[in-house]
């Protein structure tokens, strides 16, 4: 089962017990959604319309879930949320798929490693970044559970295996020479490199990148002999790091940002994988990132 | 009505926005004087009738009505725009009771009044969503997503008010009723003046969405 799929099943069986959840679509997913059920709404492709008819429902006292591919579910309507869910002060859940660059093929239309970073313009909204279709169900049931403001970021691309979710980040494992924090799908490949270079580093995993857990990155950062800290995002690079330097303020510390780099917009199709390389997110990459940050 | 002049005189610094004030004046106060079931009392009633005002520009008209029907108290439009003033130049709906969406950038009350009235249907409730937009805000293009969509989804408890001054850049093809007529909206245009027709147009059911456009002159 694919993150995609865990998300659409949930959904769907929260549709059958929860009276207050809905769905609202732009075409994409809206065919895997029951038919003809009242609270399932497919406007067509109006991304505008989608996130305003998701804050109208909101206001009548529904759990809106608003769907569709990154780039349309966040750049294109993003006024829209924010005015029309942040400033009414009403709570949705945001599921994008696509993530960054799930299907190269596609082209820079559909590409979205801005996602993250956006919704970091906007107050109060939870980012989960799942990293295995397990990691999916408990997060999306506790958040239909709630009424705040909260974006899920789906990808094609899994570890290997799934670990406990919540807020805070999860130590898998504990070294001196500084701390790696991993946000969702990029966890293999961060252990991979670690390993690989023989690394006496902390790794702190993140399904749950918004709050930002400082106080678990301050102990983290507490029990080494150096607060260094690589943090590897598979979005747009730096997109936390104001929250490492206010985490850390108190501490003269180092940071380094590694994710889909800022400066080029590649014209590259391709796969996830040559994509992965580009931006030093891949093994080797990553490796040297380690390497290079915590020598000496 | 009477005192709608004395409240306008209270609230001054907007003159950019004045004549859109004075355009909707009139069916903001029919609207609450004789169609809308909200009161004072029922703000937070699931079945009442919900107005938004999507045109969010010139709410002196807005909360001149609202304070003369009781949702604030008028004493609060002495110091409007002010820090501590509850009141903007745009409405806020977390700051001014009775407002039911924050508004001021156009092109956002008409998809929002879409999704509360499917809410409404999904409550089984008899609540009605009345949303006014001016014409010149009928420009921007989410409008016209939701124009689009809005008897799709057969939302029949939907009203939309075009308050038509002229303002629309290049104007509508046909005028701003065809534009609607053409997706399933019962549609009528009548003078924004004229009380009775404004009530009659606003209580009118239909069994599709229904847009009444009220045209009025730019004035001040």
């Amino acid at each position: 089962m694919t993150m995609r799929e865990a998300f659409i099943k949930t959904v769907t069986e929260a549709l059958h017990t929860d009276p207050r959840v809905a769905v609202v679509t732009a075409v994409i997913s809206a065919a895997n959604f029951p038919q003809d059920h009242e609270r399932v709404v497919d406007v067509g492709i109006r991304e505008q319309t989608m996130v305003g008819v998701a804050a109208g429902l909101a206001l009548t006292g529904l759990r809106p879930v608003v769907h569709s591919y990154a780039p349309f579910l966040v750049e294109r309507p993003y006024e829209q949320i924010k005015l029309d869910i942040g400033h009414q002060d009403v709570g949705a859940v945001f599921v994008s798929i696509g993530a960054s660059y799930d299907d190269p093929v596609w082209g820079r239309t559909h590409q979205s490693p801005g996602d993250v970073a956006l919704f970091d313009t906007l107050p109060g909204w939870e980012v989960h970044v799942p990293g295995h279709p397990e990691e999916v169900a408990p997060l999306l049931k506790e958040a239909l559970k709630n009424d705040n403001r909260v974006y899920m970021r789906l990808s094609l691309h899994e570890n290997a295996q799934a670990y406990p979710v919540g807020e805070g980040f999860t130590a898998l494992r504990y070294g001196k020479r500084g701390v790696v924090v991993a946000v969702g799908p990029v966890l293999d490949r961060v252990l991979k490199a670690v390993e690989a270079e023989k690394a006496d580093v902390t790794v702190l995993y993140a399904s749950t990148i918004r709050p930002f857990d400082s106080d678990g990155l301050r102990k983290a950062v507490a029990d080494t002999d150096h607060a260094d800290v690589l943090v590897v995002e598979p979005y747009l690079e730096g997109t936390s790091a104001h929250l490492i330097s206010e985490s850390l303020q108190q501490i003269p510390h180092r940071v380094r940002c590694t994710g889909v780099k800022r400066h080029a917009e590649l014209r590259n199709y391709g796969t996830a994988e040559d994509h992965d390389a580009a931006h030093d997110l891949d093994v080797v990459g990553l490796g040297s990132a380690v390497r290079s940050f915590f020598r000496g | 009505m009477q005192r709608i002049p004395e409240f306008f005189a209270r609230m001054t610094g907007d003159e950019k926005h004045e004549w859109a004030a004075a355009s909707t004046i009139d069916v903001l106060w029919v609207l609450y004087d004789r169609v809308l079931n909200v009161s004072p009392a029922t703000v937070d009633d699931p079945d009442r009738d919900r107005f938004l005002l999507s045109k969010g520009h010139g709410p002196m008209a807005y909360y001149a009505v609202l304070a003369d029907k009781g949702f604030i108290d008028e004493s609060i439009l002495d110091d409007w725009t002010s820090w501590d003033s509850p009141l903007g130049q745009h409405p806020d709906r977390v700051l001014v009771n009775g407002v039911e969406i924050s508004s001021g950038s156009l092109g956002h009350g008409l998809p929002i009044a879409v999704g509360t009235a499917i809410g409404q249907r999904v409550a089984g409730s008899a609540g009605r969503t009345f949303v006014l937009v001016g014409d010149g805000e009928l420009d921007e293009g989410s409008n016209h997503e939701a124009i689009a969509v809005a008897a799709r989804l057969d939302v029949t408890n939907l009203t939309a008010i075009v308050i038509d001054n002229q303002s629309a850049w290049y104007g509508w093809p046909g005028g701003v009723q065809e534009r609607f007529a053409v997706e399933g909206w019962a549609a009528a245009t009548i003078d924004g003046r004229d009380h009775e027709a404004i009530y009659e147009a606003l209580t009118a059911r239909y069994d599709r969405p229904n847009v009444v456009v009220a045209r009025t002159e730019k004035s001040y």
